[in-house]
């Protein structure tokens, strides 16, 4: 339901949120009526796969406004770029466009084969092949240019790949027809050209939607770093502007719980400083007026006003981005499978079509007789099966995968964690949760409980959070306080009914530690950041299929050994992004193709670098766009079942090469002898193509 | 014979108007959100 409202002069802005929640229809019509009755939110509209929200809104309404009136609906919003989504799924529905052309030809273009080879004869049978070719030549043309595209790109750089040999049989085979049609000669292989085409674009149809629905995922997940800031004017007025729209100079007002979007100096304020997402350190540090901070990094516990220094490119972050881009090149020169196998094929194919038009020449059969010979020979090795091996096999596990809570980007990505034999893991975020929980709820005394969770509740300090979590999930409602004050550097102090109760920091030595305060008596409550679930399990699993894994990680050698307790891992501790970038091309050099998992900005260039890289759905934005696989929720099993789905995904494929090659074993004497009628093309190229597919189908439960 | 001057280019139209019709369907962004659709069916118009 759209909610219309007139314009009142204003200029309307468009406004992508991400809302990952969505699930069901109450959630569309919570979120699309609630919007409506926002002042300013001209229309609202949620798309549920996608799991994103577009508002058109009057220009006086601000993101963060936005973004509050979602969440007071009940769901969590994130703000989204509106640049990228749109050209891919552009290519979606072009390739669905050639498809449908392509299934519409090659339908009609059979009704009129079958009635010739049932037997239509003399004029009827021209007039059938002349209707056959005036579908098919303008079907060729327009739902080939995918693969014409693609292979003359490749035959420019001096390369071949599966689409020259799919674009030259199509080309040619067509060309042929159409001389046999026009010279009224007995066979015309229209029906073949068009139904290959239909078979390929459905399987190249199918992949691209695979990975539309991968990255919307992904988008959906993605924590944009800090979307922006409230600048504070010179007239005292502030504003929220946009990260790339701040400049040097500017004032920027941080809120507890917000994180950077520049480089600044801190003008006002002292608070603690998560560094988390730069370094992997898990301690937060202080800051007071004078010092320096990051973008990327978190406000704990007060607000700062900070004094801009650097932006975008030229903040610290950037140095991660240059590493990044030049990381990401080694994989570029991934050449796929199909790829590999075309460039065997190809050749092959091409050469025995040669000979056997020069063959039947020697044989003095006439040029007509051999070309004809020569195109069966090419229509019935066009790899129809061939091209869907790949494709039809990693379409079904990434669903399943999908389904098993692992998002994977592409078909390559796939292939590529195949061949992993080495593993790397970041720690924080990544092996363990990256969030502390409380491990002594038993400490603190039912009655007192109630008041704990009204202090927790009032800060947004991690350990707070750990402590409302915990509370929540024991069922306790918080007390009613007073005068609840948040004091930087400390903590939270409240009455309780005349009581001084205060929650704030615990042990000095220990960062995982806090104390809470009732009347005269404190209780000191322990944290930790635990391990994943599955962890040890995965860990073992992994052995079992060969890959040792290892921990690479940015905290220093004392916490990363307390965390890592009894998982009989090695560790190389405090490194820096391009220490981990080294790490993974250490282990390149030595041969081994190295899954990186890594989850903060720090593992970025580790994670492009890798031969293929995961990250958890809690990673930060650039984790998660570097990775190509995205695993939902706390457990790191689906690390493993990502291989294991890979794996056998890639069995399949190589059983699928089998039987498409084995086919041609068996048709191509055919074809040599002349005997290859369209008939039996027909029947070779559909039924070579239905049993692959359905031997992909078997890797429908690959994930679990 | 004759009968199939009528029933080829029937055939072929109707062909093309289903294709038309799939065209249509997906400029119109029906496609867009295929989860979306099915689920708005359930939300209750209050007027």
């Amino acid at each position: 339901m759209t909610v219309h409202r007139p314009l009142s002069g204003q200029p309307a802005e468009r406004t992508t949120l991400a809302i990952p929640g969505v699930r069901c229809a109450a959630c569309i019509a919570r979120i699309e009526d609630g919007l409506a009755g926002v002042p300013g939110i001209v229309t609202a509209r949620l798309n549920v796969t996608s799991k994103q929200l577009s508002v058109n809104h009057l220009a006086s309404l601000q993101l963060p406004d936005l973004i509050a009136a979602v969440e007071r609906i009940g769901f969590e919003a994130q703000p989204l770029s509106d640049a990228g989504s749109k050209s891919a799924s552009k290519e979606t529905r072009d390739l669905l466009r050639c498809t449908a052309v392509a299934g519409f030809a090659a339908m009609n273009v059979m009704l009129l084969s079958v009635s010739v080879w049932s037997g239509a004869a003399g004029a009827t049978r021209d007039l059938f092949h002349l209707l056959s070719g005036a579908i098919a030549i303008p079907t060729v043309a327009y739902a080939g240019r995918p693969f014409f595209r693609s292979a003359l790109a490749a035959l420019r750089r001096g390369r071949t790949n599966m689409d020259v040999p799919v674009s030259i049989g199509v080309l040619l085979v067509t060309a042929l027809s159409l001389f046999e049609a026009l010279t009224g000669g007995p066979h015309a292989y229209f029906d073949g050209a068009v139904m290959l085409l239909f078979f390929l674009l459905t399987g190249r149809a199918l992949d691209s939607v695979m990975r539309d629905r991968a990255r919307d995922g992904v988008t959906a997940l993605v924590r944009q770093t800090a979307p922006g800031a409230m600048v504070v004017r010179a007239d005292g007025r502030s504003e929220w502007v946009r990260a790339e729209a701040l400049a040097p100079g500017d004032r920027i007002i941080v809120a507890a719980g917000e994180r950077l979007a520049a480089d600044g100096l801190v003008e006002q304020g002292e608070s603690a400083i998560d560094r988390s997402l730069l370094t992997g350190e898990g301690t937060p540090c202080q800051v007071s007026p004078g010092e320096a901070v990051h973008a990327g990094t978190l406000n704990l516990s007060a607000p700062l006003t900070v004094r801009v220094t650097a932006t975008g490119a030229d903040t610290g972050i950037a140095e991660i981005a240059r590493l990044m881009g030049e990381a990401g090149q080694g994989r570029s020169r991934y050449v796929r499978i199909a790829d590999r196998a075309a460039r065997l094929y190809a050749p092959a194919v091409h050469t025995l079509a040669l000979c056997s038009f020069l063959l039947w020449m020697v044989l003095g059969a006439g040029v007509h007789q051999s070309l004809l010979v020569a195109a069966a020979v090419l229509i019935i090795t066009c790899p129809c099966a061939l091209g869907l091996a790949v494709p039809a096999a990693q379409i079904v596990a990434a669903g399943s995968l999908m389904r098993a809570g692992v998002l994977v980007k592409d078909g390559s990505a796939l292939e590529r964690l195949a061949e992993a034999d080495r593993a790397l893991f970041d720690k924080t975020g990544t092996l363990t949760l990256g969030r502390p929980d409380l491990v002594n709820l038993d400490a603190i005394s039912p009655e007192h409980r109630p008041v704990a969770l009204a202090l927790a509740q009032a800060s947004r300090h991690p350990l707070s959070r750990a402590l409302t979590r915990a509370l929540q999930d024991a069922d306790i409602t918080a007390a009613p306080v007073s005068d609840l004050t948040e004091e930087p550097g400390f903590g939270v102090r409240a009455l309780w009914g005349g009581t001084a109760i205060s929650l704030g920091r615990g042990d000095v030595q220990d960062s995982l530690s806090a104390m809470l305060t009732v009347g005269s008596r404190p209780i000191t409550l322990h944290f930790t950041d635990s391990l994943r679930p599955a962890c040890a399990a995965t860990l073992q699993r992994l052995k079992q299929l060969g890959i040792e894994a290892s921990v690479v990680s940015g905290d220093n050698g004392t916490s990363v050994a307390r965390a890592l307790q009894g998982l009989g891992l090695t560790a190389q501790t405090s490194m820096k992004p391009q220490d981990k970038l080294d790490a993974v091309a250490r282990l390149q050099r030595a041969g081994h193709n190295v899954l990186m998992v890594g989850d903060g900005l720090n593992d970025g260039p580790a994670l492009a670098a890798g031969n293929v890289s995961m990250a958890p759905a809690s990673a930060s934005d650039v984790g998660q766009n570097a990775a190509d696989a995205v695993f939902l929720g706390d457990s790191l099993a689906p690390v493993a079942s990502a291989i294991v789905a890979a794996r056998r995904s890639m069995r399949v494929v190589r059983q699928n090469f089998v039987i498409a090659i084995g086919y041609n074993v068996i048709a191509v004497p055919l074809a040599l002898a002349g005997l290859v009628t369209p008939l039996v093309a027909a029947l070779a190229m559909s039924g070579s193509s239905i049993i692959v597919v359905a031997n992909a189908l078997r890797l429908r439960s690959a994930a679990q | 014979m004759t009968g199939l001057a009528l029933l080829i280019p029937l055939a072929l139209a109707l062909g093309l108007c289903g294709l038309g019709a799939f065209f249509w369907a997906m400029r119109g962004g029906q496609f867009d959100d295929m989860d979306g659709s099915g689920m708005r069916i359930l939300i209750e118009d209050e007027e």
